[in-house]
């Protein structure tokens, strides 16, 4: 039996779904050799810190009845320099303009010759090559499935799954609020402004929406696979962005008599990375609704490949991490 | 109906109106004249594509008259739309000028809007258009979309293409 120590850093939405995802697979890891122990989990306020491993159902516990996890006021930061554990869990909030702590909390991670696997799409959006050169140096292995379509498999299905074929673009919806919104709408037959409210009172869309209907949290997906599957250097300056708010019901509407739906589909490929509204025919396989995600790769030998499924959520998108741990340290 | 022709025209002054009088003179109305000017035949000739709108009984006439003023005629066919595309443009559609929209792509003579539905649900609200498209080819439906790409951006519209082309 290896034994894996790790942090959470980031108790939101997405590390308590890891941390559930955890107690729920603990006897599956255990069969596969490998004794998973999470020996802190930090949010905004503190820290619950453990050396012989945290009682995770607690932690979930305590989060839902004080609204943090904390027993110590320690940071993420000090946890990742401080306490001795292999594996650095990344889920603090995304932040497109600095990077924010999770960009501090990696690159720390790495000085310390830890493993990162992360859903923080921020960092990999603007620091994506020194990042992935540092753990590269350090000996640290680095996954972020999680960043690209939550529980979506696109980053390892493209690199991994389909290893030697070359792949000549990707397309897809990888905005979970904007399909909702858009499929919302058409079935409505209601505005924008409606349906962008009913789906913020379904926690659907954030309070301030702008990331996803902009296309902004698209393109930043794009960066990530323009720069992990095709070797580029992008940043989000390197995309044409064209988001929702402009869409009328009629629109979609006369699209749909016509034979199409509208949807916003991100496009990369070595030549270009590009977000925008597009007119997909009823029966395209990338016509999905709700609010998921799906990705179609057009690889050079097996033609077009496409991959569906839940692009947000908490355990949805826990289970991306949990894949990307288990590859790390199955392998090893 | 729409006749598209190739014909030659010997690299010396004065050759164009030599090709267009007989069009006039047959009373066919020119659409398109693209001159490449700078893809000279291994003639030395400079090729030259027309497209007109005339009478079948006509065409033979003025074949017949084009070649006796020394141009060479390579081939006639008759002009026909393979391709199209459908696109939805949001915007101030009708208030912007959708005529205009229309007429920038009809008056290129390899493309011309076929179709139009319009949604206006109210003053001072976002109308919708989904426009039909011809062309002649694949390359004519991108230059024709790059013409109401500059059209869209000029007229603040948003434009919806196709997923199969290049945006």
């Amino acid at each position: 039996m290896k034994t894996v120590r790790c942090s959470i850093i980031g108790f939101g939405a997405i590390g308590q779904g890891v941390a559930e995802v955890l107690l729920m697979k603990k006897e599956y890891l255990e069969n596969i050799g490998l004794d998973v122990r999470v020996v802190a989990v930090v949010d905004s306020k503190g820290a619950t810190i453990s050396p012989d491993g945290v009682d995770l159902a607690d932690c979930l516990a305590r989060k839902k009845e004080k609204r943090t996890v904390a027993l110590e006021k320690i940071t993420g930061l000090e946890v990742i320099k401080s306490i001795d554990h292999e594996l650095v869990i990344e889920t603090t909030p995304t932040n497109i303009e600095t990077g924010g702590a999770g960009l501090l909390n990696m690159l720390a991670a790495f000085e310390m010759g830890r493993d990162v696997v992360t859903s923080n799409k921020g960092p990999l959006t603007l620091r994506y090559r020194e990042l992935v050169e540092t753990a590269k140096a350090a000996g640290s292995s680095f996954r972020f499935e999680a960043t690209v379509g939550g529980s979506m498999p696109v980053l390892n299905f493209a690199k991994e799954v389909l290893a030697g074929n070359n792949i000549r673009s990707v397309k897809g919806i990888l905005n979970g609020t904007c399909n909702y919104i858009l499929t919302r709408m058409l079935e409505e037959r209601a505005s924008y402004t409606d349906i962008l409210a009913e789906s913020m009172e379904l926690g659907i869309a954030e309070t301030d929406p702008t990331y996803d209907v902009e296309g902004i949290d698209s393109a930043c997906k794009l960066v990530i696979l323009a720069n992990a599957i095709f070797g580029l250097e992008a940043t989000y300056r390197d995309v044409d962005v064209t988001g929702i708010t402009k869409i009328t019901p009629e629109a979609l509407e006369m699209a749909y008599e016509n034979g199409h739906v509208i949807k916003l589909i991100g496009e990369v490929s070595r030549e270009r990375i590009h977000v925008a509204p597009r007119l997909v025919p009823i029966n395209h396989p990338l016509a999905v609704g709700g609010t998921l995600n799906v990705a179609s790769l057009d690889t050079e030998l097996a033609g077009e490949i496409t991959v569906t499924g839940k692009g947000a959520g908490s355990v949805e998108t826990a289970s991306a991490i949990l894949s990307d741990l288990v590859s790390i340290y199955r392998e090893q | 109906m729409r006749v598209s022709m190739d014909i030659e025209l010997k690299d010396v002054p004065g050759q164009m109106l030599l090709a267009l009088q007989p069009l006039s003179e047959c009373r066919a109305n020119l659409i398109t004249v693209l001159h490449h000017h700078q893809k000279l035949t291994p003639r030395k000739t400079v090729p030259v594509q027309l497209v007109l709108e005339t009478r079948p009984e006509n065409i033979a006439a003025i074949k017949a008259r084009l070649e006796k003023n020394g141009i060479k005629v390579v081939r006639v066919g008759e002009h026909r739309f393979r391709e199209s595309i459908n696109v939805v443009l949001i915007g101030h559609v009708v208030h912007s000028g959708i005529q205009d929209t229309i007429d920038e792509i009809d008056k290129t003579g390899f493309a011309e809007v076929v179709d139009l539905t319009l949604s206006m649900p109210g003053i001072d609200m976002l109308s919708s258009a989904l426009i039909k498209i011809n062309a002649l080819g694949k390359e004519e439906i991108q230059k024709a979309l790059n013409i109401l790409k500059e059209v869209s951006a000029k007229k603040d519209l948003l434009m919806v293409l196709p997923i199969d082309v290049q945006a």
